[in-house]
């Protein structure tokens, strides 16, 4: 189902120039390259043509001061990449602070005995002191290791997840990982995602992947009888259920989903990814290395597919289907005509509440142009995206899902974000927790777009039967009426899209 | 097919459904490598031994699940209690978006914060290029009356010297020369967020105090009120009992309009806090008091330093803690307790008279910051209630020490047991092998009740899974009945669950009680 429109470049360009003209002049210069208006719609055959449209500078340094709603490299990695394995213990190393901030926040669904057998909602740290810093922490490591060992036996490894100090003293927690893997016969993966590395959450997924290449493949027997049927699913973080509502699908058209990463995965099944006939890609740009690694090292093609709304499902089996033939494909077809009544259904009920609807989003990963087709499929429109921490090559990919004149915006400022939705006024913003409660304070209805608000999964048919209900009640909810006191005059609207 | 439109099924319910069981249970087998189930079940039970605990108790490294935050925690959360201020803090940017999230987790409200984003070439050269530029960037882009500047672990580590960077900047035409910018320095590796609130007020006091000569104005009082996440309606409560009073006071940090404000249209970046021209004022103060004395040692230290008196309390709450800061301000001020107080004293008097037969003899364990558990176990045993096991994860020695003192004064403190250092996982122990009837602190209980039963009573920061609370008063006698209410109903709660089943157990299902 595709959705035309055009969005107002002509305003949004000048929303640019204003927000630009409030920086100091060298701070203008480089914020100026992260915004943009997309300039042509995503015509299809056009592809060349289109990757260069709504290209912007992006993994690039966050200008200081500006408010950039960016993380680090921990949070990349032990946030995204390795906190939700469910069976290993991930140690914060280092200060308490960000396995505490960290502590429980990306809803990564898992099932296991928590503090016996799985410890994803658990914050485990070196918890350093000043003479950790002075004198060093690998002996501190060590000792940790032990009383892992003992207080959790049933763990299945540990990865030492490096906070900032770590790298600054020169600890090495490479060689303390793999003494005592020996020691423990445990895999141990040290993971150097110091908060200061790189510009953003993005070094700290490619770090955390390595460290899968590095420390986990290839260093065990992997007993596994194959099929021909075996996918991994790759960057799928479960928040929400997200990947279960993914594999009942998978599933259902005949292939064998024999790991998922890393929502609600073990160690095992990252361990027998090299096995597996395909790997599928959801977050291409957390986990597009060790896909890229796995292709060139096992011979393991990769594929990224669209879980978001009925059009792009639809899209990604067929896509899937045909990797591995007409079996497949008609059972795919099967899995298809079995959820269009759903599909229908929700659609027939959400649409006209929702219809011409307009939607700015900013938000990480895969998201600021995986789910713009959801929103279309409920006849919403998308008036602005952008990544927090993309990079070209998602910026290329994300022409074809724009519609001429979307605002771009890579790494926005807090200040920039705010003037934009003011200048905007979208029917509803999609973003993350700190951008949530001074969008709802204008007015805006608002849902984050990185824990779905507490709601999810949004994945699959079942997640998007629940993301068009989310929607609807975001937008539709009886509270935005209540925000002028009667016996105030009202305020002259501003340069709203008009609703309805 | 579980889903349909009609009745839409998000994941709690819809994982539940025979064919995501069936899917979940498959994947356990073919391709999980689980434990075999007994040998988790008995884990499972070996952590609920004596034996374990023991272990438990014996770590000397890991922490498993502390209560506690770092420095720059405290540090941003002060800077919020003042007029139109930005937090400033210089390192690593990834931790300001954790602070941020943290705070507005809790309170569900905006949380600002700027980092000054130093990277790998920032760690080698050191950041006063990011100093230099963020300051002006954050100056000219959200309009702060005042910058407060603190670290994290990274700028600590390298050895970043605020003082000279501020005035580097400044000198670079940053922020105008006589533009505020206080700092201080907050290392995560040192205290928790309780002392980096005290080193970010005691740096506000002495960037505005410093050299400036004090008259002192006799009767009027500074009251710090400490990292709080009741703070909106405990500073609200303290003002109306400090304005019955009829006492001349000032709030120094006071963040209950900036985590409180209006939804009216407009989205405001800054909200009250104590106004720079009150602080600067503050300096002329008689006393300056603390209403939790581990936030505040060292700004205290230096209040008495410029000639203050000084005076801290544990978190106030309940009867006798409220009677010791009513006398305390009535003591400095000379000003008399309103009979006002007095009636309102004697109504939550009167509350915990009538719901006495439920409170006496039960059992509690209460964990939070050092400020939050004394006063808590205080009124616990107002209440005829026994704190078990009182934990501070960023307690100290001298706060054990002191809490034991007290604990010791009653006959309800008799079998309580202090836990200064332990974490959550501990805690856990703790649980199973003594037991509780109710346990207090904050959302990260939740794990706790889940496995030992232990009802929670969310009652301190941070609060994620509950909203609103934090917008009611806990501190001074109606922030008693407020407690009170809240521990009441949840043994009530209980009771009915437990008392419900029809024909089985619903005798006692009474209906008075």
């Amino acid at each position: 189902m595709s959705l035309e429109y055009e969005n107002d470049g002509g305003l949004h360009a000048r929303l640019i120039e204003e927000v630009l003209s409030q920086y100091p002049d060298k701070s203008a210069k480089r914020r100026k390259k992260h915004l943009s208006v997309a300039k042509s719609g995503d015509e299809a055959g056009e592809e060349s043509e289109v990757l260069s449209e709504c290209e912007v500078k992006s993994n690039i340094k966050s200008i200081p001061g500006v408010m950039t709603i960016r993380g680090c490299a921990y949070a990349g990695s032990k946030g995204v990449v390795w906190g939700p394995v469910k069976d290993m213990v991930h140690i914060s190393h280092g200060p308490v602070g960000c396995g505490q901030y960290s502590w429980s926040q990306r809803r990564n669904y898992y099932v296991g005995t928590t503090g016996i057998d799985t410890f994803v909602t658990m914050q485990f740290t070196s918890d350093f002191q000043e003479k950790d810093i002075v004198f060093g922490g690998d002996k501190k490591l060590e000792r940790i290791i032990d009383e892992i060992e003992e207080l959790f036996p049933l763990n299945k490894g540990m990865t030492v997840q490096s906070e900032c100090p770590i790298g600054l003293i020169g600890d090495d927690t490479e060689a303390v990982s793999r003494n005592k893997a020996k020691e423990h016969e445990k895999t141990i993966v040290p993971v150097r995602c110091e908060g200061f590395r790189g510009v953003s959450q993005s070094l700290g997924h490619h770090i955390a992947n390595d460290a899968i290449r590095d420390w986990v493949f290839e260093k065990k027997e992997v007993e596994f009888e194959a099929s021909p049927y075996d996918v991994n699913v790759v960057g799928d973080y479960n928040i929400g259920g997200d990947a279960w509502a993914s594999r009942i699908l998978l599933e259902e058209m005949g292939l064998r989903v024999v790991g998922n990463w890393s929502g609600d995965a073990t160690l095992a099944e990252i361990e027998r990814a090299p096995k597996a006939k395909l790997n599928l890609i959801h977050c291409y740009r957390s986990m597009n290395y060790i896909c890229r690694h796995m292709e060139e090292k096992y011979g393991i093609a990769w594929m990224e597919y669209n879980f978001f709304g009925p059009s792009q499902t639809e899209a990604s089996l067929r896509k899937i289907a045909k990797h591995f033939g007409p079996e497949i494909e008609a059972k795919a077809e099967v899995v298809i005509a079995k959820y269009r009544p759903l599909v229908d259904a929700v659609i027939a009920k959400y649409r006209p509440r929702l219809e011409g609807r307009t939607v700015m989003l900013y938000v990480g990963g895969l998201r600021p142009r995986h789910v713009v087709t959801a929103y279309e499929d409920l006849g919403m429109v998308i008036v602005g995206t952008g990544y927090e921490f993309g990079h070209n090559d998602d910026y290329q990919r994300t022409g074809h899902y724009v519609k001429k004149g979307t605002l771009i915006y890579d790494d926005v400022t807090g200040y920039e974000l705010e003037k934009f939705i003011e200048g905007i006024r979208p029917d509803l913003v999609g973003s993350g927790i700190k951008e949530k409660y001074p969008v709802q304070k204008m007015g805006i209805p608002f849902r984050q777009m990185h824990s779905w608000d507490y709601s999810g999964p949004y994945h699959g048919y079942d997640g998007f039967a629940i993301f068009a209900r989310d929607m609807d009640l975001a937008i539709n909810n009886p509270v935005w009426n209540l925000y002028d006191a009667p016996w105030k005059k009202k305020a002259e609207p501003s340069a709203a899209i008009a609703a309805e | 097919m579980p889903q349909s439109a009609e009745k839409v099924l998000d994941h709690a319910p819809l994982f539940r459904e025979p064919e995501y069981r069936q899917m979940l249970a498959e994947k356990r087998l073919n391709f999980e490598c689980p434990h075999p189930d007994q040998i988790v079940t008995d884990q499972g039970e070996f952590t609920k031994t004596w034996e374990y605990r023991e272990k438990n108790l014996a770590r000397e490294a890991l922490v498993v699940n502390p209560a506690k935050a770092c420095q720059p925690l405290g540090a941003v959360f002060a800077a919020a209690g003042f007029e139109r201020t930005m937090s400033f803090v210089h390192g690593s940017q990834g931790c300001v978006a954790y602070y941020r999230s943290h705070l507005s987790r809790h309170f569900k409200e905006p949380a600002s914060a700027v980092s000054s984003s130093m990277t790998e070439d920032a760690a080698v050269f050191g950041g006063l290029k990011n100093m230099v530029d963020g300051l002006a960037n954050t100056y000219q882009l959200y309009d702060p009356k005042m910058i407060a500047v603190s670290t994290t672990c990274m700028a600590e580590v390298i050895g970043d010297d605020l003082h000279s960077f501020i005035e580097n900047a400044k000198d670079e035409g940053s922020v105008p020369r006589d533009f505020d910018v206080p700092f201080a320095h907050t290392p995560a590796f040192v205290g928790s967020h309780v002392d980096g609130y005290d080193v970010a007020v005691k740096g506000i006091l002495e960037h505005f105090w410093k050299g400036e000569e004090r008259t002192e104005a006799e009767g009027t009082i500074n009251i710090i009120p400490g990292f709080d996440g009741f703070c909106v309606g405990n500073n609200r409560e303290l003002k109306r009992l400090l304005d019955l009073i009829g006492v001349s006071y000032t709030f120094i940090q006071d963040a209950s309009d900036q985590f409180d404000t209006p939804s009216d249209g407009e989205y405001r970046m800054y909200d009250g806090g104590t106004k720079i021209e009150e602080v600067r004022k503050a300096l002329n103060a008689e006393a300056t008091l603390s209403l939790q004395r581990y936030n505040t040692r060292k700004t205290l230290e230096y209040c008495e330093g410029v000639g203050q008196a000084t005076a801290s309390f544990h978190y106030p709450l309940g009867v006798q803690a409220t009677d010791d800061f009513l006398m305390e301000v009535s003591a400095i001020s000379g000003k008399q307790i309103p009979e006002a107080l007095r009636l309102e004293r004697g109504r939550l008097v009167d509350a915990m008279a009538d719901s006495q037969s439920w409170l006496h003899g039960k059992k509690y364990a209460i964990y939070g910051d050092p400020d939050f558990v004394y006063g808590m176990a205080r009124f616990i045993m107002e209440t005829g209630g026994e704190p078990t096991h009182c934990l501070a994860t960023n307690g100290t020695s001298a706060w054990e020490a002191e809490l034991k003192e007290l604990l010791a004064s009653s006959p309800f403190g008799k079998g309580a047991q202090v836990w200064a250092g332990k974490d959550l996982w501990a805690l856990r122990s703790l649980l199973f092998t003594e037991p509780v009837d109710l346990l207090i602190g904050n959302s990260y209980g939740k794990y706790l009740e889940r496995d030992t039963g232990t009802p929670l009573i969310r009652l301190t920061f941070p609060i994620f899974d509950r909203h609103h609370h934090h917008r009611f008063a806990l501190m001074g006698y109606q922030g008693g009945l407020r407690v009170l209410t809240t521990i009441l109903d949840k043994i009530f709660d209980k009771l009915d669950r437990e008392t419900s089943e029809t024909g089985v157990t619903d005798y006692s299902y009474d209906l008075t009680r």
